[in-house]
């Protein structure tokens, strides 16, 4: 056997791309629910870690800490696996969203405490001076500059996100990856393993060029 | 009698420095007031204390037009009525022209859509940029900013404008028009407090100016006597400092 038939079996490609359809799906599905989920959790943090009373404050910044510490895996097995001795049972794929929607959260927090730590002063005192409230300002006025600078930081994020939800095959979810190995076990050969790597960069490649060519565009704004 | 902004014992600490030192003073209704003195004085610091940028000692007290300047839903009364010009703009770069003048009208007062840019439109008339309403801040030269700047707190209508050094951050060539912007102003009948080095400007338009030096101020006169006859040695050596050179 060569090695062209070993990884580049098209007859075992072709048999295999039903499952790894079929994964795609599920891994698209994980990836955008938990990127949706950790935005939301992130923006929460970001306010209460920015604008709450201090005790909150404080929690805030240990959870963001603690979840940007903890390797994805091992919080993963841990939600699949631990949690179920305290009677929370969840499905593969709750277990992997819950998992990559507290990290993802942690990490989108800091990208948006940047963007908004980024915006001069002086916005803040012009929408105050107006008599624009505390949500009205961050609305109207600093929001909408702070998104134009974390996009880049934000779809890096997310490339991570959708990359990592091929740790979900560990707790036994038919995604990418999982579908994959199965099929690689199935016919005996890689191949099916090298279509699914074909098709992850399929789908991220383009979004790591899409950051660049937004960092360099916001870049040249600044010039 | 107190005035339309009353001002009692106002001080400041950042920290340990203490930088208003007890300021006592009374701003009559319509009435245009240049405060003047060398930079670190406190003048910058005793007009974002009017609308509380700037937190004060409890034991001081401001009011404006009877309101106190506390913190909680009075302020957002008071900075209703009190618009404020900045050095560096502060205009919003999101935003166009006409939009940057809207947005307190249609968020603070509830103003259509419409109404709010008809009134913009007119503003920008007023300030002589009519033609700049769809362009965005970045696109203009500094004295355009700032005469929109003044437009967008002219659209809240309020009874009080402070301006903080508004031409300090100009080339010298764009000073003029946005003075000449302040000149028409002062007519209004709007109180105007203007912390500013342009001591013509104070000289031709203000009915008091103000000398602060370490966070006190040390004399209040009607221009004529502060530059003809300024009584404190302090305000002697500024005077002679900024104007003789």
């Amino acid at each position: 056997m060569d090695l062209f038939e070993t990884f580049f079996n098209f007859e075992v490609l072709a048999r295999s791309f039903p499952m790894l359809l079929k994964g795609l799906w599920l891994t698209l599905q994980l990836g955008a629910a938990s990127i949706l989920a950790g935005l939301v959790l992130g923006l929460a943090l970001c306010m209460m870690r920015l604008y709450s009373v201090r005790p909150v404050q404080i929690l805030t910044r240990i959870y963001i800490d603690v979840f940007r510490s903890i390797p994805l895996l091992v919080l993963l097995i841990i939600v699949y696996y631990a949690l179920p001795f305290v009677g929370v049972r969840l499905s593969p794929f709750a277990s992997a969203m819950t998992a990559l929607t507290m990290v993802s959260g942690a990490y989108t927090a800091e990208i948006f405490r940047s963007g908004i730590e980024a915006i001069p002063k002086g916005q803040f005192e012009a929408a105050a001076a107006l008599g624009l409230g505390h949500r009205q300002t961050m609305v109207d006025v600093i929001l909408p500059q702070s998104i134009r600078m974390v996009i880049p930081p934000l779809t890096n994020n997310s490339i991570n996100v959708v990359k990592d939800t091929a740790l979900a095959s560990v707790v036994a979810m038919p995604d990418l990856l999982k579908q994959a190995t199965q099929a690689q076990a199935l016919a005996a050969n890689p191949s099916p393993l090298i279509g699914a790597a074909a098709i992850y960069l399929a789908f991220l490649l383009p979004l790591v060029l899409l950051v660049s060519r937004l960092e360099r565009r916001l870049n040249r704004g600044k010039a | 009698m107190s005035g339309y902004i009353s001002i009692r014992n106002l001080q400041k600490f950042y920290g340990h420095y203490h930088a208003l030192r007890g300021i006592d003073l009374e701003i009559a209704r319509g009435e245009v007031v240049c405060v003047v003195g060398p930079s670190g004085s406190g003048k910058s610091t005793l007009i974002r204390c009017i609308n509380r940028l700037e937190d004060f000692s409890s034991d001081s007290a401001i009011h404006v037009d009877g309101v106190p300047v506390l913190p909680g839903s009075s302020l957002a009364k008071v900075r209703a009525e009190v618009g404020m010009v900045f050095q560096s703009f502060n205009l919003f770069p999101h935003l166009t022209v006409r939009e940057n003048i809207m947005l307190a009208p249609r968020r603070v007062r509830g103003t259509t859509k419409a109404a709010a840019a008809a009134q913009a439109d007119q503003l920008l008339a007023r300030v002589g940029l009519e033609s700049q309403a769809e362009k965005y801040p970045s696109g203009l030269s500094g004295g355009q900013q700032q005469r929109v700047a003044i437009a967008r707190a002219l659209a809240m209508e309020p009874q009080v404008l402070l301006f903080d050094e508004p031409t300090s951050a100009l080339d010298p060539e764009m000073v003029g028009e946005v003075l000449d912007v302040m000149r028409d102003l002062a007519q209004t009948g709007v109180t105007m407090v203007v912390v500013t080095h342009e001591m013509g400007f104070a000289r031709q338009v203000a009915d008091r100016v103000i000398f602060m030096d370490g966070g006190e101020v040390i004399e209040a006169a009607p221009p004529s006597e502060f530059f003809s006859a300024p009584r404190e040695p302090r305000t002697r050596n500024f005077l002679h400092a900024v104007l003789d050179h």
